[in-house]
C-alpha cells in the first residue's frame, strides 16, 4: 500500500495527541476573565458527563487518562471529518 | 474559549443554535458535490489535528493559558464552509463526550469559533496572502495575521453575548477578552503559519484544495 500524505499528518495529530498530559493546566483566556471579572461561579455543571476533563474514567494515572481520551477523540474525529466530507463528495470520477 | 453552559441567558444561547444551525445547513448546501477526492482525507485530517492541538493549552504570562482554535488553518486549507463543517465536528464532539463547552452554548461556541473564525481567517488570508510576490511570505504572514485575527475576534464575540447576557458589563468585558486573546492569539498565529509552511514545503498542491 502506497504511502499517503495524510498517514504523515494523523500520525502528527496523535503526537499531539500523546503530548497533551504536558499542557498548561492554568485557566483558558475566558475562564480568566471569568475569575477576575467575577463570574466564573455562574457557570452550570454539565447536564451529563461522559469524559469530563479529557479524562478516560477508571485509568488512575491521570497522564495516561488524558493520552487515552486524546487518542480517542482524535480518531473519532478524523472519522467523523472523514466520514463526513465524503458523504459529500463530487461524482467518484473527479479524483 | 468554549463558554460554559451558565455564561449565557437562555434568548442569546436559543439564537446561537438558530444562528449555528442555519449556517451548519448552508455549509452542507455549499459544500454538497463540491468535495474532491483529496479533500476527503484533509477535511478528516484537520478535524483531527484541531482536537488534538485544542488540547495542549500553552502558558501565557500572568497564569492563563491559550491553546489553538484552528478555524483559520481549516479554512485556509479547505475553504471557508468546509471549515464550518469541520470545527462544527469538533466542537460538537468537544461538548457531547468531554464536556467542553456548554450543551445549550454549543451554538454560540460554533458561531464565534466556527463560523466568524473560518470567514474572518479565510478572506483575511486570501487579502494579505494576495500582498505578496514571494508565495511562501504570503502564505507565512497571511496565515499567522489570519490566525491572530480569528481569536481575536471571537473573543469580541464571545465579549458581546457575555454583555447581551447580562452577565458582565460590555465596558468590562470587551478589554479583558480582546486583550488576553490578542496574547493567546500570537500563538495561533505561529502555529497557524508553521503548518501552512509545512503543507508548502511536503505538498504545495494541497494548498489549492479550497479552490476545487
Amino acid at each position: 500500500m502506497k504511502f499517503k500524505w495524510w498517514y504523515g499528518a494523523l500520525a502528527l495529530a496523535l503526537i499531539l495527541a500523546i503530548l497533551s498530559p504536558l499542557a498548561s493546566a492554568s485557566p483558558d483566556g475566558l475562564e480568566k476573565v471569568a475569575e477576575s471579572k467575577g463570574f466564573v461561579d455562574s457557570a452550570l455543571a454539565p447536564l451529563f458527563d461522559i469524559f469530563p476533563d479529557y479524562l478516560i474514567p477508571g485509568v488512575r494515572n491521570e497522564a495516561l487518562a488524558t493520552i487515552l481520551a486524546g487518542i480517542v477523540g482524535t480518531l473519532v474525529l478524523f472519522g467523523i471529518g472523514y466520514g463526513l466530507a465524503r458523504l459529500l463528495r463530487t461524482k467518484k470520477s473527479e479524483a | 474559549m468554549h463558554i460554559p453552559d451558565g455564561f449565557i441567558s437562555t434568548p442569546v444561547a436559543v439564537t446561537g443554535i438558530a444562528v449555528a444551525a442555519g449556517s451548519v445547513a448552508y455549509a452542507v448546501k455549499v459544500t454538497n458535490k463540491k468535495m474532491g477526492e483529496k479533500q476527503i482525507p484533509m477535511m478528516g485530517v484537520l478535524a483531527a489535528f484541531v482536537f488534538a492541538a485544542q488540547m495542549l493549552n500553552f502558558p501565557i504570562p500572568g497564569g492563563t493559558s491559550g491553546h489553538l482554535i484552528g478555524a483559520a488553518l481549516a479554512a485556509i486549507l479547505l475553504g471557508p464552509w468546509a471549515g464550518v463543517l469541520t470545527m462544527t465536528s469538533v466542537l460538537i464532539v468537544q461538548s457531547l463526550v468531554f464536556q467542553d463547552g456548554g450543551l445549550l452554548a454549543l451554538g454560540v461556541n460554533i458561531v464565534n469559533m466556527g463560523v466568524i473564525a473560518c470567514f474572518v481567517g479565510y478572506y483575511l488570508y486570501r487579502g494579505v496572502a494576495a500582498l505578496f510576490r514571494n508565495r511562501r511570505l504570503g502564505v507565512m504572514v497571511g496565515g499567522g495575521i489570519a490566525g491572530w485575527m480569528t481569536v481575536v475576534i471571537a473573543a469580541v464575540s464571545c465579549a458581546l453575548e457575555l454583555s447581551i447576557s447580562g452577565t458582565v458589563p460590555l465596558n468590562v468585558a470587551l478589554p479583558a477578552m480582546a486583550g488576553v486573546h490578542a496574547v493567546i492569539g500570537v500563538g495561533e498565529g505561529l502555529i497557524t503559519a508553521a503548518v501552512l509552511a509545512l503543507v508548502l514545503a511536503v505538498r504545495a498542491d494541497l494548498m489549492e484544495l479550497q479552490k476545487a
